[in-house]
């Protein structure tokens, strides 16, 4: 059934993509995830969040569940890794890759559905490097560099740190994207 | 958990939100201009007395520094090797006391409350299709939705570890969606079947 008529949303449309805010928020109060192939270095999983978001519901649908996990986190409520919410997390340092999660699902869900590679696996690893990491830092790091006053040099330079966990976040995409995939094709929802 | 409202009765707490809102905005705008140090500690300094006004709970909650205190050290040390420390306390500072406050605010305004001084913000959205029942119905699902979801995955977890002996992995995540894709298409049934939200002449 149509809910909201100018966005073209159905009522399934509009649960998934509150039920994607609440993905993303369930997954920074969750405990760090191990990750067996890194030696078990366990790794905060917000971000895996946004890259599945676009993976999984797409660009559009994506794009308004993380504008409204924003809306939630500026109402006050903690659901932001480590138990962050309220308007303080719009004045910190890091803003930058907290608003930034809006153009890096869109392009994270767009990247999916376009790009030309036959892999399930390899297409979900690579739409969420170029969206999930490589978009989401290009907004990060400006701010951050124009929030405190450093370098666009040494901003990057501060970020770097994060790259590996990122890294790993989007191989676990492609992972889920796979088993999601066959699960569908089976007919398992 | 540490962010969020915080139920006492202060001066703040009695402060209409869009006052404080528009306070919060005024410090942020005019903060950058701000280059000397001392009106800087003095600011903190205030904000920190806030704090104290509103009781040890409220100060409790500046634990929450600990999840920016990596980055604020980055940032000093950073414009100390091409700056000077000066140059970084005064970043360091200005960013406590933006971080400080917007805090307050969160901590003396319900989430209700926050929703109604933002309503003149969000009117103009209504003209692009946002109908501002319907995003309050999306916020509360949102919010009944979390602790839902770490009641699955909690389950999920447990399961596996009594298979396994191992602990919780990525490998749970597809399961776990799974799983809450079906419960989104139930909730998605449920709204239908009660007709909350469907077209009548005149609403939208």
């Amino acid at each position: 059934m149509t809910f909201m008529r100018k966005w073209n949303l159905s009522t399934g449309d509009f649960v998934r993509i509150a039920l994607f805010a609440a993905i993303i928020a369930a997954l920074g109060i969750l405990p760090p995830l191990n990750f067996p192939f890194l030696g078990g270095v366990p790794i905060s999983v917000q971000t895996l969040g946004i890259m599945l978001t676009g993976v999984l519901i797409g660009a559009r649908l994506g794009v308004l569940a993380v504008l409204l996990l924003i809306f939630v986190v500026a109402l006050g409520a903690p659901v932001l890794s480590g138990g962050r919410g309220g308007l303080s997390v719009f004045f910190g340092p890091t803003v930058g890759f907290f608003l930034g999660w809006i153009p890096s699902v869109a392009a994270t869900g767009w990247l999916y559905r376009v790009l030309p590679i036959s892999s399930v696996y390899a297409r979900a690893v690579t739409a969420s490097i170029l969206g999930g990491i490589i978009v989401l830092y290009l907004f990060g790091i400006p701010v951050m560099a124009w929030r405190v006053g450093l370098t666009f040099m040494q901003a990057t330079f501060a970020s770097l740190v994060f790259i590996p966990g990122d890294l790993l976040k989007a191989i676990a995409v492609g992972f889920v994207a796979e088993v999601v995939e066959r699960r569908k094709s089976n007919g398992i929802p | 958990m540490i962010a969020g409202y915080l139920a006492r009765d202060t001066v703040l707490h009695r402060i209409p939100v869009y006052i404080k809102l528009l306070a919060l905005a005024g410090v942020g705008l005019t903060l950058p201009f701000i280059q000397a140090i001392w009106p800087l500690v003095i600011g903190l300094a205030l904000v920190l007395a806030t704090y104290c006004a509103c009781g040890r709970e409220a100060l409790r909650r500046l634990k929450f520094l600990r999840m920016f205190l990596l980055v604020l050290i980055t940032i000093a040390v950073i414009q100390a090797m091409t700056t000077s420390w000066l140059a970084g306390a005064i970043s360091v500072i200005r960013l406590l006391i933006m971080i400080l406050m917007a805090d307050l605010v969160t901590l003396s305004s319900t989430m209700q409350a926050m929703m109604d001084a933002l309503q003149p913000v969000l009117k103009p959205f209504r003209y692009i299709g946002l109908n501002p029942r319907k995003l309050a119905l999306a916020v509360a699902l949102v919010m009944r939705f979390i602790p839902f979801l770490l009641a699955i995955w909690r389950e999920r977890d447990e399961a596996y570890r009594a298979r396994t002996g191992r602990k919780a992995n990525w490998r749970l995540i597809a399961p776990f969606l799974a799983e809450t894709l079906r419960l989104a298409d139930k909730v998605a049934e449920t709204l239908d079947a009660r007709g909350i939200g469907t077209q009548h002449k005149g609403s939208q």
